[in-house]
């Protein structure tokens, strides 16, 4: 949300400031006005277990062993004997299975089009006859058994509560909303005592929801909903107590111990129960379809997983319109919705009229425009969106001022003292206010260019950078029967879908026309009914739901973790063992996962061995495969054991694995046949497989040969190797995405190792990479301190599994190529068996039809996971961007940090396929075509100079530093696997890490002062301006620190201050500063403080903990600091006004 | 006897007329033969290039998973280039240079194709990973397209020759 940062004015822009007041009490971002939209700011110091608030508060629900499953079956066990007394089953049901259900849910109860939740089928509304209220109910949907209460209704709750969107942030409401089921409740009281039997049975809800419900029988609905609001804020109040995050949950179910409520109701709710299955059963459409099945008839638990037919998850998160095709009954409902057809029960004017035909009698004809009126208001239409955009005039300043012509060559000084802001989008405020977080979701060009021609001629690329998985500190979750998408394409509603009427949106991508289901009419939120455009879902561009049994394949599997030691004699020397047992026996508690979470460990040296783990055995078993060309798992229980169960013999062996290979004389290294039997291992659930690798493999399958040639590290020649030597790693790692393994890679070595070719078993797994090069646990603490926080953070960090993530744009533009980890599975769905928050993704698009007609493009990113929990959630991020049609506009609306991510990452694929010389001419390229667009283009520009626009300045700065990466550069002698290293971070790390990593930033922290200093709770903050990284920024008289993201040094002059060394680095003088400090020392004088509070500031926001290096000006290790700056000449490589000279010699020719 | 004196005389004055028409019998089987083949197998190649075709197509219209295309994909790329190559050597051995010409820019493409292509264990070109790559589908499917245009004309091209040798 861009309201975090940019939202407010008088920050100024500050975005860091923003976050840390976020922390402090979040009093800023609550005053704006724009208090709905807050949820999705990032915190920056927010741990996983913040998001699982959700999770305990389920768990109570969820049997032991396979929570989801049990209770997404539970509800067909309850169905199926419709009459069963189970309430709770049912109830269950509801929330999680909603497809299936014939029972009575309170949520079916209503709405025609509930019954489909399962959102691809869609079939269900379509199916009902047309206007018969009565025979829809009994016959075609099990579900309804009350539909006429219902038409009643609508009347009772328009007004309630709309204010209170404003509230603070969503008044948590973590509480299903059984207000929609009250208020029928209320309805069907006015009609009939017979249908309000069933009406009471339907809803298991709380003792506030029994509450309501005999208020309703009163017939005040309003109040109703006022008492019953007071009961689930207290709830969720508590919930909230216990994660450290704010999180909003809007269930439209109860998931909760409440359900036991019903016993105190249950006659009533039996005797309609037993009606209905005979009635209801029969081939409605909704059970047709062989999706639903899993939720159908069985009761046994096994069925969700049974279901024979996704058989892939492709189909599962919905692709694109192939679900079209799926259910016959669907066609006909999509041919003639006309409007009081299916929704007619919402329409006020029923109440009066309970006559059945809808569509035709004026009367009833809710439609027609009077009725109607009221409520087309509160709905942006199209075309008030688009008037709402033409507030261009009013930010033509803005633009004027990004457009406004800068001579590089003659400003000096380009790099703003302050991180500036991401580019706003040109939208009208409320767009803005609800767009998602440039942090999470970031357009290389915030104008999108209306036709691929006109992207032509500005020549700059056009991409998305993604960071969906980001830790966040506020994220509504929604607990909904419905998750309400459009039909056609399958996206998520979302804050820029228009609303044409109070029953009708209109999708944002396909513009295809949708009706709004029942359910949906309901505000969790506000309490409130009949304003679907106040829902969480329209007023937050960062939304979690949680899903439903449709988008399950099967059972949510457990967390399960392997972990893959090498333990020859090269690993034992450089004590990386003991580091991870320690991290590990640390962290066994805090390993994400529930009561199933498994866990096991394979070492391997020239042989495979497993550990026994079971439970009751006095200590773990060894057991040695040395058949490592055919390699199989000795036995297949017990070696992945339950962690709580085996939690003293996983100790065991953790204190005892360090000490079991220090004398081993094996050298050879069998990593392919580990990883094969590790594959093997998890095939059957899926899970995290952690490789830690401290060699070249030398046996068995994947062996490699050193390839690298020391003597042409620093050629200017082409760099060979960058590819893989081998495709076995890359074809385990296909097999390991099939099965929903990912592989992450820690490589601790000394010397080659190939990571080019090792590397693709994460790659293509969706994992991630660790390098640490020479790593030593005495030789190198600096390295050593590095992987131990590393290892701290990947232990604990919140994980998904069994991912996939769809990436959804407005009709006309297309993608064009992913980057990142994962493996692509159709043009616009990618794979992720893991997936992480520290990882981040790029995507470039293309523009295949003309966008004129349209004024908004938007980006849907929908990722879909299951939990360390076992509860499948849907993460969705929505960002609306304008289309604009002239090249200046493009120009103004250029992210230049997303564009050079995305241009890194483009360099490195080309690199990789092509060769290295070949890529670093594509970025100069780059940068040379955009600039001589930019002069074809404006004809006020004197032709002398260098003449950039605004927004693109820092443009040939930024090309500069990432020709000097490590990735990219040539001339300087770089290994060939940290080369690889840092390519395989381009690629894989989010937006802000590349930009640290490409272009550092550069503080003077020996006088800092308070002057401009931020201020959070009672720490004082100095905020040292940015330096430009030149050495001629640098003085012998001070210190500096430099923030690469993942290492920050902090280089100190020959004459630096004495007091500063004294007071923040704890030493009498320069002289007695030792070489190779890796750590600041807490003293408690104002300047360490001060010191302190500036760094821990700037880590606030980012999940892996720098190295840290204090570099003396006369050490040999100061060429590691001077070698990231970046506008110097060094003897290979220009420095920046060189460089900018070769661009304009390359302009003119 | 004079008969057969004019017709020694013939045949010594016009020895190339009547040891060219000999020749050209045993050339006109072989090379007939070739153009026949060559029909045969090109209607293969067609069928080869319509196939990889759809399979493109499929895989931009998110029909198929790209392993498994990959993998129905992959097997087919070598018998397509051995028999190209096959009747290629059939056409240098018939001596039908200019046919042998107009074959051999396709030679080469797929000598280069199967250099460059990745780095893989078992035969083929498509590698699951890079070909939802846009502009490597897009490479793909527009090779398919002119394989399949080249194949058609040199299937009537080679009726022709079969034709013109075969009345000969």
């Amino acid at each position: 949300m861009s309201t975090q940062g940019y939202a407010n004015p008088n920050s100024a822009g500050n975005n860091y400031s923003m976050n840390s007041s976020q922390n402090g009490g979040g009093a800023a971002a609550t005053a704006a006005p724009a208090a709905p939209a807050a949820p999705c700011q990032n915190g920056p110091g927010q741990t996983y277990p913040a998001m699982y608030p959700a999770s305990s508060y389920y768990s109570s629900a969820l049997p032991a062993a396979y929570p989801t499953v049990a209770g997404h079956n539970a509800p067909p066990a309850g169905k199926t004997p419709v009459s069963s007394t189970g309430y709770s089953g049912n109830y269950y049901q509801n929330s999680s299975g909603p497809s299936p259900c014939p029972a009575p849910p309170r949520t079916h109860q209503y709405s025609t089009s509930n019954a489909p939740v399962q959102s691809f089928q869609q079939t269900a509304p379509y199916a009902m006859p047309a206007g018969y209220y009565r025979q829809t109910y009994s016959h075609p949907s099990q579900g309804q058994p009350q539909p006429q209460p219902q038409q009643l209704q609508p009347s009772l709750v328009p007004a309630s509560s709309g204010n209170n969107l404003n509230a603070p942030l969503y008044p948590i409401v973590s509480y299903p909303s059984a207000p929609g089921s009250s208020q029928y409740g209320t309805l069907r009281s006015s009609q009939t005592a017979a249908e309000q039997l069933p009406v009471s049975t339907g809803m298991p809800l709380t003792q506030s929801s029994l509450q309501q419900y005999s208020q309703g029988i009163g017939t005040t609905p309003t109040p109703a909903h006022l008492g019953y609001g007071a009961p689930p804020l207290s709830q969720t109040a508590t919930v909230n107590g216990q994660s450290n995050a704010v999180q909003q949950h809007y269930n439209q179910n109860l998931h909760n111990p409440m359900s036991h409520h019903y016993a105190a109701a249950p006659p009533i709710s039996q005797s309609p129960d037993k009606e209905r299955p005979p009635s209801g059963t029969p081939g409605t459409s909704v059970h047709s379809s062989p999706r639903h099945h899993p939720g159908g008839d069985s009761s046994s638990t096994t069925t969700g997983s049974a279901s024979p037919v996704p058989n892939s998850y492709e189909s599962v998160e919905g692709g694109g319109y192939s679900d079209l095709a799926a259910p016959p009954t669907s066609v006909p409902a999509k041919q003639a919705p006309p409007f009081g057809y299916n929704y007619p029960t919402m329409h006020p004017a029923y109440q009066q009229n309970p006559a059945p035909r809808p569509d035709s009698s004026p009367s009833h004809g809710g439609y027609n425009p009077p009725g109607y009126q009221p409520y087309s208001q509160p709905f942006p239409s199209l075309s008030e969106l688009s008037s709402a955009l033409g507030g261009l005039g009013g930010v033509s300043e803005l633009e004027a001022e990004t457009l406004r012509p800068v001579n590089l060559l003659q400003e000096r000084n380009i790099l703003p003292p302050k991180h500036a802001p991401p580019p706003e989008p040109n939208l009208s405020n409320d767009l803005r206010k609800v767009n998602c977080s440039p942090d999470t979701f970031r357009c290389t060009l915030t104008n999108i260019p209306q036709t691929q021609a006109l992207l032509n001629k500005a020549r700059l690329p056009l991409g998305l950078l993604l960071h969906p998985f980001r830790d966040l500190t506020q994220l509504p979750v929604i607990t909904s029967n419905t998750i309400v998408r459009c039909r056609s394409c399958r996206t998520y509603i979302n804050p820029f879908v228009s609303f044409l009427d109070q029953r009708r949106w209109k999708c944002n991508l396909c513009y295809r026309v949708n009706d709004v289901p029942d359910e949906f009419m309901y505000n969790p939120v506000t309490r409130s009914y009949g304003e679907p455009h106040k829902r969480p879902e329209v007023q937050n561009s960062t939304v979690e739901f949680i899903a439903s049994s449709d988008y399950m394949l099967r059972p949510p599997q457990p967390a399960v973790y392997l972990f893959v030691l090498d333990v020859s004699h090269n690993a034992v020397e450089s004590g990386y063992l003991n580091v991870f047992c320690q991290s590990l026996l640390d962290n066994l508690e805090k390993l994400p996962g529930d009561t199933r979470t498994r866990i096991g460990f394979v070492t391997f040296d020239s042989t495979v061995h497993f550990y026994n783990l079971q439970e009751g055995l006095s200590q773990p078993q060894m057991l040695l495969v040395s058949d490592i060309d055919d390699v199989f798992i000795p036995t297949h229980d017990n070696l992945l054991v339950n962690l709580k169960e085996s939690k003293e013999l996983v100790k065991d062996l953790l204190n005892a694995l360090p000490g079991m290979f220090t004398h081993t004389r094996e050298t050879q290294s069998a990593l392919g046949p580990a990883l094969q039997a590790a594959y093997k291992l998890m095939c059957p659930t899926g899970g995290r497989v952690s490789v830690f690798q401290t060699q070249l493999p030398t046996l068995g399958a994947g062996l490699l040969q050193s390839r690298e040639d020391p003597n042409l590290r620093s050629s200017t020649k082409n760099v060979q190797h960058l590819g893989p030597a081998t495709d076995f790693y890359k074809k385990l790692a296909l097999d390991c995405s099939g099965q929903q393994i990912g592989v992450d890679l820690f490589l601790l070595s000394s010397q080659y190792s190939d990571l080019a070719s090792l590397a693709c078993v994460s790659k293509y797994s969706a994992g991630s990479v660790f390098y640490y090069p020479s790593f030593h646990h005495v030789h190198n603490t600096a390295q050593s301190q590095k992987f131990q926080k590393d290892l701290q953070r990947y232990l604990t960090r919140k994980i998904g599994f069994e991912a996939v993530m769809r990436i959804r744009c407005t009709k006309g533009l297309s993608i064009h190529t992913f980057h990142g980890n994962f493996f692509v599975r159709s043009t616009d769905l990618l794979s992720l068996a893991n997936v992480n928050p520290d990882s981040g993704f790029a995507v470039q698009m293309s523009i295949e039809e003309s966008l004129a007609d349209t004024s908004l493009a938007c980006f849907q990113a929908a990722l879909l996971y299951t939990s360390s929990k076992g509860k499948r959630r849907i993460r969705v991020h929505t960002l609306c961007l304008p289309v604009v049609s002239q090249l200046s506009e493009v120009f103004a609306g250029a992210d230049i940090q997303a564009i050079t991510c995305l241009l890194a990452n483009m360099a490195i694929d080309r690199s990789i396929s092509s060769s290295l010389s070949d890529a670093r001419d594509a970025l100069v390229n780059a940068v040379v075509d955009c600039l001589t667009a930019y002069r074809a283009n404006g004809s006020n520009i004197q032709p002398s100079g260098l003449i950039t626009p605004a927004a693109l300045r820092l443009f040939p700065l930024y090309v500069l530093a990432l020709l000097k990466q490590k990735a990219l550069r040539t001339g300087t002698s770089t290994r060939l696997d940290e080369r690889v290293f840092s390519m395989c971070e381009l690629k894989s790390q989010p937006l802000l890490q590349i930009m640290r990593m490409a272009h550092p930033d550069l503080y003077r922290i020996d006088n800092m002062t308070e002057q401009a200093a931020l201020h959070l709770n009672d720490s004082v903050i100095p905020q040292p301006p940015l330096l430009q990284l030149t050495a001629e920024k640098l003085t012998r008289e001070g210190a500096f620190l430099m923030d690469c993201g993942s290492v920050m040094f902090l280089w100190v002059g020959k004459c630096c201050n004495e007091t500063f060394i004294r007071d923040v680095l704890g030493y009498p003088n320069y002289a007695s500063l030792p070489s190779n400090m890796t750590e600041i020392p807490e003293l408690q004088t104002m300047y360490s403080e001060r010191t302190r509070a500036f760094i821990s500031w700037l880590l606030e926001s980012r999940t892996f903990h720098p190295a840290f290096h204090v570099i003396k000006d006369d050490t040999s290790a100061k060429t590691s600091f001077f070698q990231h700056l970046v506008e110097d000449r060094t003897e290979s490589a220009f420095s920046y006004y060189e460089f900018l000279l070769h661009i304009q010699q390359q302009m003119s020719k | 006897m004079r008969l057969f004196q004019s017709r020694d005389l013939q045949l010594s004055q016009q020895s190339s007329v009547w040891i060219i028409p000999h020749e050209r019998k045993m050339a006109f089987t072989f090379a007939a033969f070739c153009y026949m083949l060559a029909l045969l197998l090109t209607a293969a190649l067609i069928f080869f290039a319509i196939w990889h075709i759809i399979a493109f197509d499929e895989l931009k219209t998110d029909y198929k998973n790209p392993i498994d295309q990959c993998n129905t994909l992959n097997p087919l790329v070598l018998p397509e280039y051995l028999i190209h190559v096959f009747f290629c050597v059939m056409f240098l051995c018939a001596t039908e240079w200019l046919t042998l010409g107009l074959n051999m820019p396709l030679l080469a493409y797929h000598i280069w194709r199967y250099m460059s292509r990745p780095v893989m264990s078992g035969p083929g070109l498509y590698d699951p990973t890079t070909i939802m790559n846009a502009d490597i589908l897009a490479y793909c499917q527009k090779e398919g397209w002119c394989k399949l245009a080249f194949y058609l004309l040199s299937f009537f091209y080679y009726l022709y020759g079969y034709v013109e040798f075969k009345n000969k």
